[in-house]
């Protein structure tokens, strides 16, 4: 057992101290130190995006990256999409649209879609399909997932213009 | 995986003096996505990985007209395939970049990483060797220079020696009517390893070739440069049998292996056919350009 290490991250929004072990991914700190298991451990190489988490707004597999590597990152996960238990539009939209199965890849899948829309609020079906290509399923097809983020971005865009017109 | 230290200097001489105490056992951790695997894998046995990505140079990303482009080794595949003036200038570089693995990949993996993890199939070395890029060495005798296609010795070994790190990579600035392309084949659209990869740049003088460098990935134990197979157009007009005679001495100078991702054969012809078609599009580029 290797010496621990004090990290100070941002995580969902809140400044978060924890200890972890040099030799931990940022996945395993998030899971077993801090108890967030939204992410999931799918392949631990990098291909699947289970573990997808954004990091200062990047989408990047938690997997491939040290826990001590969040030392004054900003991270969101999973955890943080919902506000006062309220599902954000793009969970609406994936339960509406029955995009998952087992369920596995879906935090992954949220989080990736998450990263797009916020980059990118109009985005053709081809830039959904690219944005989520680093994400697996083996359960719904991707039919499902990607008509569920096309639609929630047609939801967050029409929210923008109600909220706008109110203003 | 084994315990390892972490350590993440903010300047070159501390990287280096941490890379020299531990000697073999210590490894820079630049995006993680190949190292990482291997520590997990067993396939290095690194216990000290040095993350420098918070060193000045190694984040450098700037152009001059003249100097040309100094490449911090450390620079992200996103913020290559971002960069206004990386695609004006390099497109094919850029397209290498861009074409590495997953988003969640290239928000990580840095050009100079995909360098130093020496893999034969890496995607941007050869748009680098077809660009004469040079990669710059810190180290505890000084910094050196080596050029790219000399920087890897056998697959995962490059050049650089214990204490030694990239820092970046030197790429001239394209001469008038100039540009690159690089050319992957893989048996699907995304996201695979290069079974051939294929970096060209060409310069015109109206309608010759005035000069070009090719690049060859997976066709050997390590990035090749295409040295003949340039010499086959370089102050010819870029017609059908110049682009022929250039894919096949690109392809004589292939030593693939037969693996399940493609046989040596196919390996072969895939390289002529890619090193003509990498060529014209470069060329069709530097037109415009």
């Amino acid at each position: 057992m290797s010496k621990k290490t004090l990290v100070e991250a941002t995580i969902n929004g809140e400044a978060v101290e924890f200890l972890c072990e040099p030799r931990q991914s940022l996945l395993e700190t998030l899971r077993d130190v801090l108890e967030l298991t939204g992410s999931k451990e799918g392949c631990l190489t990098g291909d699947c995006g289970a573990c997808t988490v954004l990091v200062d707004g990047r989408a990047v597999c938690s997997c491939l990256m040290l826990g001590v590597e969040a030392q004054g990152k900003n991270i969101a996960t999973v955890e943080g999409l919902a506000v006062n238990g309220a599902l954000n539009a793009l969970q609406t939209k994936f339960l509406e649209h029955a995009s998952l199965q087992c369920g596995i890849c879906t935090p992954g899948f949220l989080i990736s879609a998450k990263a797009l829309l916020d980059r990118n609020p109009k985005p053709t079906e081809a830039e959904v399909r690219y944005a989520l290509a680093g994400n697996l399923c083996r359960c719904t097809g991707y039919d499902k997932i990607v008509k569920a983020v096309l639609d929630a971005a047609a939801d967050l865009r029409s929210q923008g213009e109600r909220s706008a017109a109110a203003r | 995986m084994h315990a390892i230290t972490y350590e993440a200097p903010t300047t070159l001489d501390q990287a280096v003096s941490i890379l020299k105490t531990h000697g073999e056992n210590a490894r820079p951790l630049c995006g993680g996505t190949d190292i990482l695997i291997q520590l997990r894998a067993g396939l290095r046995r690194t216990e000290h990985l040095v993350d420098v990505k918070k060193i000045k140079e190694l984040q450098a990303l700037s152009f001059d007209a003249k100097k040309g482009l100094r490449l911090g080794a450390a620079v992200s595949c996103i913020e290559i395939s971002e960069s206004e003036l990386m695609r004006r200038h390099y497109p094919g570089l850029t397209e290498a970049a861009h074409l590495i693995g997953s988003l969640q990949i290239q928000n990580r993996a840095s050009v100079g990483g995909n360098l130093c993890n020496g893999s034969p199939a890496a995607d941007t070395t050869p748009a680098l060797i077809a660009l004469g890029a040079r990669a710059r060495i810190a180290g505890p005798g000084g910094e050196r220079e080596v050029p790219v296609e000399s920087f890897c010795v056998s697959p995962g070994r490059t050049v650089l020696k214990p204490g030694e790190l990239l820092v970046d990579l030197l790429i001239p600035a394209p001469a008038p009517h100039s540009s690159d392309a690089y050319l992957r084949f893989i048996p699907r659209n995304e996201m695979d390893i290069a079974v051939v990869g294929v970096g060209a740049s060409v310069t015109l003088d109206g309608d010759k070739v005035k000069a070009a460098r090719i690049g060859l990935g997976a066709v050997a134990a390590t990035p090749l440069l295409g040295a003949k197979a340039a010499e086959e157009i370089i102050g010819k007009k870029l017609d059908d049998a110049a682009l022929d005679a250039a894919g096949r001495a690109a392809s004589e100078v292939c030593k693939p292996i037969d693996d399940m991702r493609g046989t040596i054969d196919f390996r072969i012809h895939v390289t002529g056919v890619l090193t003509r078609r990498a060529l014209a599009i470069a060329a069709e580029r530097a037109k415009k350009s």
